[in-house]
């Protein structure tokens, strides 16, 4: 594994262009930093919610963490709420507005570490509400410090020399507890490590939208995202670094699919 | 008008709360704030809206705001402990503009720093509505969801235990307030892909096509915004003020009481004014500052530590003599205003301090209602 000599600044500044974008992207650029899984993946969210008909049916709810920033870029009635909160946020929103589509966008900072409650309660109630954790196991937009998610050995600012069980304690596996829990329809969790799994995560991403609209309850939809500079290596090995470490640890797939099984009778019907 | 009936305040704020568009609250319990969440629970989901039994205050505040957001009258409450958890959420509402209605049914008098000053991040006031009783609480219902709307701004509805817990015969009228525009600010859902999509957060950035002021913006003009504020919403009550010698300032309960001790004393011929802000912010300074230009003795009256006395010194700008003759007073439960809240006790109060007496120290009440 490269470490970054840090000694020295960057030879250029760290921002992508894409060739196409989604309609809901409002520019064809971002201010993440290169290798970043995080505008791989809203894209994902974004290309769904038109392929479902729900561009002018749906409304954000951002929390805390370098996607925060996506606010700017998406062309969706928005908020950025308090640090953890979404979930609830998303609560009343749902509640006063059962038609629309109700999504937050979160990191595992924002969920799992701050908002543990929050999305807890919410899975809980059955909100009919569609939830995201882009995981990457660090508070990226601090710099890279340790979450309630970073897998044991992880290198992390306040965990130098590799999170140690013994020492931080050990991490949240949420969406298996989420996938054990009456309230959530649908847990699933997806990665964007390459074209395969884009394409897979893509899918899932269609059905934690539509669970909570067919009113079965609360979708977490997790996706494992690239951050190398949080884990303070090249832009290039994100995808392999991380399928070795968080791979190992956060199996991909569908967890929980209450309405799965129905579905399919009614389509063999 | 509607026609009267008996209802403790809990139930005359819901019932106010409802007729003025309240559709969605969501609480914790919390003595003397407990009764609210159960009436809202029982009477919201008859009119159509939803009250949600939060697992935390801080869940609670924000799913009003999510409520709001999206366009409903949306409320939230508890007594100062459990709104010393909502502070943050206070504060976003005030940064990004989202009308949220507070109540706080105070344990005693001790939530005045905590509603006027607040303590959540960045330049930001709260408007407080301390009604006096039922009736006027009734009224200030109906005010406090106006004017949230108005401004887009927090609200905090500031109730004791007394007004909370004490039947009254009431009707419900409701107030006749000025027409409000449609809030096309809402996250509805509706404008996504049109390239007018909405936002609401606290850093005035706009949208990649249309970038917003960006923070330094922002926040000045929400400074301008609470200083407009300030300057129109100013309401308060005196009594006798003119070319009186003495002044009695007190708020919420304690204003009512204070109001029949001047008159006992009037009668007796004592020279002497009450004054009542009924918005502890913006706090009436311009006229407490004209109620008292003739007085000698300005006494503020208040079952705390001294926290109004601040607003009282700051508006007279030390002119007059300025002497606290509250303090801290609870009862056993420690939920309700405590024996300094007796016409008696606060008569004694005004004469020792006219004569210039140490005021008589009330005993502890203790622990009895405990053992």
């Amino acid at each position: 594994m490269t470490i970054i000599d840090t000694s020295i600044p960057p030879l250029r500044p760290a921002t992508k262009t894409a060739e196409l974008k989604p309609s809901l992207l409002l520019s064809d650029h971002h201010h993440l930093c290169a290798g970043c899984g995080e505008p791989v993946a809203i894209r994902l969210i974004l290309e769904v919610i038109q392929e479902l008909g729900l561009t002018q049916n749906n409304v954000c709810i951002l929390g805390h963490g370098c996607y925060g920033s996506f606010i700017l870029q998406m062309d969706v009635d928005s908020t950025l709420c308090l640090h953890g909160r979404g979930p609830a946020v998303a609560t009343g929103m749902k509640r006063m507005r059962p038609e629309v589509a109700i999504w937050t966008l979160q990191g595992d900072g924002d969920m799992t570490s701050e908002g543990l409650a929050e999305i807890m309660h919410a899975a809980a109630r059955g909100e009919n509400v569609t939830c995201f954790m882009l995981n990457n196991g660090v508070f990226g937009d601090t710099g890279g410090q340790m979450t309630a998610s970073s897998v044991i050995g992880q290198r992390t600012k306040n965990t130098i020399e590799g999170r140690d069980a013994t020492y931080h304690g050990h991490p949240i596996k949420l969406a298996e507890i989420l996938a054990r829990m009456d309230g959530t329809a649908y847990v699933a969790r997806g990665s964007v490590h390459n074209a395969a799994s884009i394409n897979a995560t893509r899918k899932l991403i269609r059905r934690a939208f539509e669970r909570p609209m067919q009113g079965h309850g609360l979708a977490l939809m997790e996706i494992l995202t690239m951050c190398p500079t949080g884990w303070f290596i090249p832009p290039g090995e994100g995808a392999e670094y991380m399928m070795e470490t968080f791979g190992k640890v956060y199996g991909l797939g569908e967890m929980r699919d209450v309405a799965a099984a129905p579905a399919d009778e009614a389509a063999a019907r | 008008m509607t026609e009267m009936k008996l209802m403790d305040g809990s139930e005359a704020i819901v019932e106010a709360a409802i007729l003025a568009g309240l559709r969605f609250y969501a609480g914790y319990p919390m003595a003397p704030a407990t009764e609210l969440l159960e009436h809202m629970a029982a009477k919201l989901p008859k009119h159509g809206g939803v009250c949600i039994n939060a697992d935390t205050e801080i869940e609670a505040v924000n799913m009003a705001l999510g409520a709001s957001q999206v366009g409903a009258r949306a409320a939230t409450g508890s007594c100062g402990q459990g709104i010393a958890l909502k502070q943050e959420a206070i504060a976003e509402a005030a940064l990004n503009e989202t009308p949220l209605v507070v109540f706080n049914m105070a344990r005693g008098q001790q939530d005045y720093f905590q509603a006027t000053r607040g303590g959540g991040w960045g330049d930001y006031r709260t408007i407080t509505y301390a009604p006096k009783d039922l009736h006027e609480a009734v009224e200030l219902t109906h005010v406090a969801f106006h004017v949230a709307d108005k401004y887009r701004v927090p609200v905090i509805f500031m109730g004791d235990n007394l007004l909370a817990r004490t039947q009254m015969g009431t009707s419900l009228p409701i107030p006749d307030l000025e027409p409000l525009p449609a809030k096309d600010w809402a996250l509805d859902g509706k404008m996504g892909g049109t390239g007018a999509s909405r936002w609401i957060w606290t850093f005035g950035g706009g949208k990649a096509n249309r970038p917003g002021v960006g923070p330094d913006g922002y926040w000045r003009q929400t400074a301008e915004k609470f200083e407009r504020i300030a300057q129109a919403e100013m309401r308060h009550e005196e009594g006798f003020c003119d070319g009186a010698e003495t002044v009695i300032v007190a708020f919420g309960t304690g204003g009512k009481f204070v109001e029949h001790v001047v008159r006992e004393l009037r009668a007796e011929g004592h020279s002497i004014g009450f004054f009542r802000p009924i918005t502890l912010w913006p706090f009436p300074a311009p006229a407490l500052e004209a109620a008292t230009r003739n007085a000698r003795n300005i006494f503020v009256f208040e079952l705390n530590a001294g926290q109004m006395i601040d607003d009282v010194r700051l508006a007279v700008e030390g002119r007059n003599r300025i002497k606290a003759i509250g303090g801290p007073s609870f009862d056993d439960s420690g939920l309700n205003l405590g024996p300094m809240m007796d016409a008696a006790v606060i008569r004694e109060r005004i004469l020792a301090a006219l004569a210039g007496t140490p005021l008589r120290e009330l005993p502890y009440t203790g622990m009895g209602a405990y053992l």
